[in-house]
C-alpha cells in the first residue's frame, strides 16, 4: 500500500516532533535533578537524594505533585491570557531545538536561515512573560513582567550583534548547485558548525563573552534574574500561578539553560565537531553539559544585579563590546579573506592571536570606565559626634 | 582589578564543592544511603566477602538503594521531649508544677499512708505534662528537690492527635528510664550516656546515695 | 491625551521571602523607585513584657530566649545582669567568663546569620547562606553541649550560669577557634571583593552619623556609620575590661559598611574568646540562691552590647517574686527607626537589601 506523499510526510514529521519534544521534556526533568544536586553540592549540602537511586526520581515526584495540585486562577486575572501564557513561554524553547543539528545528519529541519529563526523565535518569550505577569492581576507579577520586558528587549541587541560577529566568520553562502537549489547560506546552523575548523570561542572570545552574558540575561539567571528575583518580588511574573500552569512555566524555565547551552555550543564551541572514535552526538552532549555546568557554577556563586545596573550593563557595556567585536572582526576579514571570501585556518589562528589581546584590553578598559572609583575604600575615621574613648577620660 | 572578585568567588565555591572536608557534617534522619564500602565496613568484613555473602544488598547499594539508620549525634545533656519520672523518688510536692513557667504540669495527690515515719509520702493520682505546650526549658527538672523528674533524650513524640501529647502518669511510669544528664551532674559524673539505650534505676539517679539500713537505724532509733 | 504615571502601593509582607519574619512594609513605588515606606509591626507580638510580670525571676529567662531567637545567649545575659543589679547578687568569676564566651559565640552565630541572609537578599541563591549556616551549626553544637538546646538556650541564671561546661566543650571550642578564621576568609573571598556585591551595596542606603545618633541606632549599624561606640568598651560589664579587642567602624554608613563591620566583629569576637579561654579560672559557677528571688524594692537597668545593638532590660521590683514591670530595650526595633530615611529614593531591590542589612529579628521587634 502506498501512502500519499503528504500523509507520509506528516506522519514522519509528527513522529520526529513527538520524539524531540518528549526528549526535551525528559532531559529537562533530568536537568532539574542535576541542577538541584549540583547546586546542593555547591552549597555544601546533598540535594534531593531520597526518591529513587541517587534521587533520580525526584523530578517525577515534582511533576506528580505539581499536576495534582489545585490550579487556582485569581479573580482579578484575565483568564484566557492567564491560561495561554505558560504555553507561549514553552513554545520558543521547543522551536529552537527544531533547527539545531545534533550531529552530521541528525536534525529536525535544516533551515536555511536557522540562526535568524532562533533569534526571532526566542523573542516570543518576552511576550509570554509580559502576558503572564499582566494577566495575573498582581502587582508583584506586574513589576516582574515590566522588568522582564525591559531587560529581554535590551539584551536582544547585544546578543544579535554578537551573533552577527560570528556570522561574519562563517563566510559566504555556497553557490547554487546545478539543479538550481539554493546553497546553504551562512545563516544555517549546519554551515556555522561546518566552518568552525577552529572553535569560534578561540577566534572571537569577545563575541563569546557578550553572547554568554546576554544569553544568561535572556534566560533570566543570576546575576540577571531580575524577572523572578525571588527575594524581592516573591517569584516575579509567575507569582500567581499554581498547579500545572506553574509546572509548565518551570519546565520552560529549566529548559532555557539547555536550549541556551545548545545555541552556545553550536555557535562558539564547534557544535558537533570532535575527534573521530567518539560519535558526534556524544561530543555535542558533552559540550552542552560543560556549558550547563559553567552556567550553574555562576548561578551558585554570584548575587544579583539591580535592574538599572543590568540595563546599564546591557547598553553601556555589552552593546559597546559587541559593536567593537563586529568592527574588529570585519576589519580582520577584509584583510585576511581569500579570493572566494573564505578564511583559511591560518588566518583564523591569526585572528585568534589578535582578538584575545583586544578582548582583554577592551574588557579591562570597560570595567575601568563603568566601575571607576568603587573599589578603593578609605581608612575609616571615627565620627567626632560621639566617642566612647573621649568620654571615658 | 575590576572583575577579580568575581573569579575569586567562583574559586571559593568550586573549592567548597569539591573538598569533602568543607561539606556540612551531614546526618540524614532517619536513614542515609550507603555505598558498598560502607556496608562492608558496617558488617565488619572486607569488600569481597561481603559481596559473596549478600549479593542482593551489594547490588542494591550500587544503584544507591541501600540505607542504614542515621541520626545526629546528640549530647547527653540534650533536653528531650519525653520526661523520665521515678515514682519511687517522687513525694508529690509539686515543685515542678509550681516552677513550670507555662503551668502545664498538673499534679493531684492523696496521702498514701506510706513512709509514715519520714512524714508520709503522697501517692500520685494525676501527673499530666502537656508536652504540646512545653518549651523544654527544664525548670521543672531544676526545681525538683528529690531528683525524681528528668528530661528525656528523644524527640520523636509527634502524633496526629493533640490530646496524645499529654503525658499522663501511666505513660510516665511505663516510659523507658533513660534520663538526660541535663542539670544532673551526678549522672554526668558517672559518664552516663542516655543514647546507649541503657536504663538507670531510681537508686542511681539521685544527688546522694541512698542510705543503707544501718544508717537508717541510727537515725530513727533515738526516737 | 497626556500619558501620566501614578505611584503604586505594595504590601511587602507580612508574608514575603525577605522580610526576615512577619514584618510588613507598606511601600509606595514610583515605577521601581521607593517614594514612601510605612512599617507595620506587631504580627509576632506575644506580650513578653506583660508575661514577665507574672513569672518569677528565673522563669523569665525562658521568655528572653524567644525575643531575639538568633541570639538567645545575649538576651539571657542582659536579663540576668538586670536581675543581679536589682538584687545585688555577686557573680563568680568562672561564671562571668563562661557568660562572655557564650555571648561572643552567640554574636558570631548571629552575625553569620545576618551576613547569610543579606547575601540571600542580594540574590546569591543561598550559597553564602549555607556557608554561614555551616559555621553556625558548629556553634549550635557547642551550645547543645553546654545546655542541651540549640536555639532556646536558657543557659544563664541570675547569679551565674546553671551548669558548668562539660569536658568535651573545651576541645570543641579550641577546634572552632582554630578553624573559623579560615572559613571567614573563605566567606570574605566570596563576598567582600565581589564586584556585584560592591555595586549593589556601596553607597546604598547611607545612614549618616548624625542621623544614626539622632535615631538612637546602636550596634553594628551605628558603628558602620563611623561612630565608635560599643558598650563593651564604653561601659565594660562582666570581664570585658580585662580583654583586649578593637571596635571596628565603617566609613560611610552604607550597606557594605554594615556588612563589613559584622565580619570584622566576628574576628574580634574570636580574639575575645581566645583570651577568655586562656584566662578562665576554676571555681563555682553559681552562688547559692533561692529559686524564687525577692529583690528589694527599686529598679535597675542593665544593658549589654548584643549582636544587634544595645540590649537593655529595665526591671522594677516591689519585693514580690515577680517583677512589677519589665521593659525591654530591643535593638532591632530601635534600629528600624531610620529605615524610611535610608530607603526612600532607592529601588525595590535596594529596599530589600537595606532592610536586610539592618538585621532585624521580628521576635525582638514585636516582643
Amino acid at each position: 500500500m502506498d501512502l500519499p506523499e503528504w500523509l507520509a510526510f506528516g506522519m514522519a514529521g509528527f513522529t520526529l516532533a513527538f520524539i524531540v519534544i518528549n526528549a526535551m521534556i525528559m532531559s529537562t526533568a533530568l536537568y532539574t535533578w542535576f541542577e538541584r544536586r549540583a547546586l546542593g553540592r555547591f552549597q555544601v549540602r546533598l540535594g534531593p537524594n531520597r526518591w529513587g537511586p541517587f534521587g533520580l526520581l525526584q523530578p517525577l515526584a515534582d511533576i506528580i505533585k505539581l499536576i495534582t495540585k489545585e490550579d487556582t486562577i485569581p479573580d482579578e486575572a484575565d483568564r484566557p491570557a492567564f491560561t495561554v501564557a505558560p504555553v507561549v513561554l514553552l513554545l520558543p524553547m521547543l522551536l529552537v531545538v527544531a533547527v539545531v543539528p545534533f550531529g552530521e545528519d541528525s536534525f529536525l529541519g535544516r533551515l536555511n536561515v536557522g540562526i535568524l529563526f532562533i533569534v526571532g523565535v526566542t523573542s516570543i518569550s518576552t511576550i509570554a512573560i509580559f502576558v503572564g505577569g499582566w494577566a495575573s492581576g498582581n502587582k508583584y507579577a506586574m513589576l516582574g513582567a515590566m522588568r522582564g520586558v525591559a531587560m529581554l528587549i535590551s539584551y536582544e541587541v547585544p546578543m544579535a550583534l554578537a551573533i552577527a560577529g560570528v556570522l561574519l566568520l562563517v563566510g559566504p553562502a555556497l553557490p547554487a548547485d546545478a539543479e538550481g537549489f539554493a546553497g546553504i547560506s551562512s545563516l544555517a546552523l549546519s554551515k556555522i558548525v561546518e566552518s568552525q575548523v577552529l572553535p569560534f570561542l578561540l577566534v572571537s572570545p569577545l563575541a563569546f563573552l557578550v553572547f554568554v552574558a546576554a544569553a544568561s540575561a535572556e534566560m533570566s539567571r543570576t546575576p540577571f534574574d531580575q524577572i523572578e528575583a525571588e527575594s524581592e518580588l516573591g517569584s516575579g511574573y509567575h507569582t500567581e500561578y499554581s498547579g500545572i500552569k506553574f509546572a509548565v512555566f518551570q519546565l520552560a524555565e529549566f529548559m532555557a539553560p539547555i536550549v541556551t547551552s545548545i545555541i552556545i555550543v553550536t555557535l562558539f564551541l564547534g557544535g558537533t565537531r570532535g575527534f573521530s572514535p567518539v560519535p558526534e552526538q556524544i561530543w555535542f552532549i558533552l559540550k552542552v553539559f560543560v556549558v550547563i555546568f559553567l552556567l550553574l557554577w555562576v548561578r551558585a556563586t554570584w548575587p544579583r544585579l539591580r535592574i538599572d545596573q543590568i540595563m546599564a550593563f546591557a547598553w553601556k557595556g555589552l552593546f559597546g563590546l559587541a559593536i567593537l567585536n563586529l568592527f574588529v572582526v570585519a576589519t580582520e576579514i577584509e584583510f585576511l579573506r581569500t579570493s572566494d571570501g573564505t578564511l583559511s585556518t591560518g588566518s583564523l589562528w591569526l585572528m585568534a592571536a589578535i582578538n584575545w589581546p583586544v578582548t582583554l584590553v577592551s574588557v579591562v578598559v570597560l570595567a575601568r570606565l563603568l566601575g571607576h572609583g568603587r573599589m578603593d575604600r578609605p581608612e575609616p575615621s571615627p565620627s567626632p559626634l560621639a566617642n566612647m574613648y573621649a568620654e571615658a577620660e | 582589578m575590576y572583575g577579580i572578585g568575581l573569579l575569586k568567588g567562583l574559586a571559593v565555591t568550586m573549592r567548597n564543592m569539591v573538598s569533602p572536608g568543607r561539606q556540612f557534617t551531614l546526618h540524614q534522619y532517619p536513614d542515609r544511603r550507603v555505598g558498598l564500602l560502607g556496608l562492608a565496613k558496617q558488617a565488619n568484613t572486607n569488600l569481597v566477602s561481603y559481596v559473596l555473602r549478600e549479593p542482593a544488598m551489594a547490588a542494591k547499594s550500587l544503584i544507591g538503594l541501600a540505607t542504614v539508620k542515621d541520626r545526629m549525634p546528640q549530647h547527653p545533656r540534650f533536653r528531650g521531649e519525653e520526661f523520665v519520672w521515678y515514682e519511687e523518688r517522687c513525694t508529690g510536692c509539686a515543685s515542678c508544677a509550681k516552677y513550670c513557667p507555662l503551668g502545664i504540669i498538673e499534679i493531684v495527690t492523696h496521702p498514701s499512708g506510706d513512709a509514715m515515719q519520714e512524714g508520709e509520702k503522697y501517692a500520685i493520682d494525676v501527673f499530666d505534662i502537656d508536652i504540646g505546650r512545653c518549651m523544654f526549658c527544664g525548670l521543672c527538672v531544676e526545681a525538683c528537690p528529690y531528683d525524681a523528674i528528668h528530661m528525656g533524650s528523644g524527640f520523636e513524640e509527634s502524633t496526629y492527635v493533640r490530646e496524645e501529647l499529654v503525658i499522663d502518669v501511666d505513660r510516665l511510669r511505663s516510659a523507658p528510664k533513660r534520663p538526660s544528664t541535663w542539670f544532673r551532674p551526678q549522672l554526668e559524673g558517672k559518664g552516663y550516656q542516655p543514647l546507649d539505650g541503657q536504663e538507670v534505676s531510681w537508686k542511681d539517679v539521685g544527688r546522694h546515695q541512698m542510705p543503707d539500713d544501718s544508717e537508717l537505724e541510727d537515725r530513727w532509733a533515738k526516737r | 491625551m497626556a500619558i501620566t504615571t501614578e505611584p503604586v502601593t505594595i504590601n511587602l509582607g507580612p508574608q514575603h521571602p525577605s522580610t526576615h519574619g512577619v514584618f510588613r512594609l507598606r511601600v509606595t513605588f514610583d515605577g521601581e523607585e521607593v517614594v514612601d515606606v510605612e512599617p507595620v509591626f506587631g504580627y509576632l507580638h506575644r506580650g513578653t513584657e506583660k508575661l514577665a510580670e507574672s513569672r518569677s525571676y528565673v522563669q523569665i529567662v525562658t521568655l528572653t530566649d524567644r525575643l531575639d531567637y538568633t541570639a538567645s545567649m545575649s538576651n539571657n545575659l542582659a536579663y540576668v545582669r538586670a536581675v543581679e543589679k536589682l538584687a545585688g547578687i555577686e557573680v563568680p568569676e568562672r561564671a562571668m567568663y563562661l557568660r562572655v564566651i557564650t555571648a561572643e559565640l552567640q554574636r558570631i552565630a548571629s552575625h553569620l546569620m545576618a551576613t547569610g541572609f543579606l547575601l540571600n537578599d542580594l540574590g546569591a541563591f543561598a550559597t553564602p547562606l549555607m556557608y554561614c549556616f555551616r559555621e553556625r551549626e558548629r556553634i549550635l553544637d557547642m551550645f547543645e553541649m553546654l545546655c542541651g538546646a540549640r536555639i532556646t538556650l536558657s543557659y544563664m541564671r541570675p547569679g551565674g550560669v546553671f551548669q558548668d561546661a562539660p569536658a568535651e566543650f573545651w576541645p570543641a571550642l579550641d577546634t572552632f577557634l582554630v578553624e573559623t578564621p579560615g572559613y571567614l576568609d573563605d566567606l570574605e573571598n566570596l563576598i567582600t571583593g565581589n564586584e556585584i556585591v560592591l555595586a549593589r551595596t556601596r553607597g546604598v542606603g547611607i545612614l549618616g552619623d548624625e542621623l544614626a545618633i539622632a535615631t538612637s541606632v546602636t550596634g553594628p549599624m551605628l558603628r558602620a556609620s563611623g561612630v565608635q561606640w560599643d558598650l563593651r568598651k564604653a561601659d565594660p560589664y562582666e570581664v570585658y575590661d580585662r580583654l583586649e579587642f578593637d571596635i571596628p567602624i565603617g566609613v560611610a554608613g552604607d550597606t557594605f559598611d554594615r556588612y563589613l563591620v559584622r565580619i570584622l566583629e566576628m574576628r574580634e569576637s574570636l580574639k575575645i574568646i581566645e583570651q577568655c579561654v586562656d584566662q578562665i579560672p576554676r571555681g563555682p559557677i553559681k552562688p547559692d540562691l533561692p529559686f524564687n528571688l525577692r529583690p528589694p524594692e527599686g529598679d535597675a537597668y542593665a544593658a549589654v552590647e548584643g549582636p544587634k545593638g544595645e540590649l537593655g532590660f529595665y526591671l522594677v521590683s516591689d519585693r514580690g517574686i515577680a517583677p512589677y514591670r519589665c521593659k525591654i530595650r530591643a535593638p532591632s526595633f530601635i534600629n528600624l527607626t531610620p529605615l524610611k530615611e535610608m530607603v526612600v529614593g532607592w529601588k525595590v531591590g535596594d529596599l530589600i537589601v537595606i532592610f536586610g542589612s539592618v538585621d532585624v529579628v521580628l521576635g525582638e521587634v514585636d516582643r
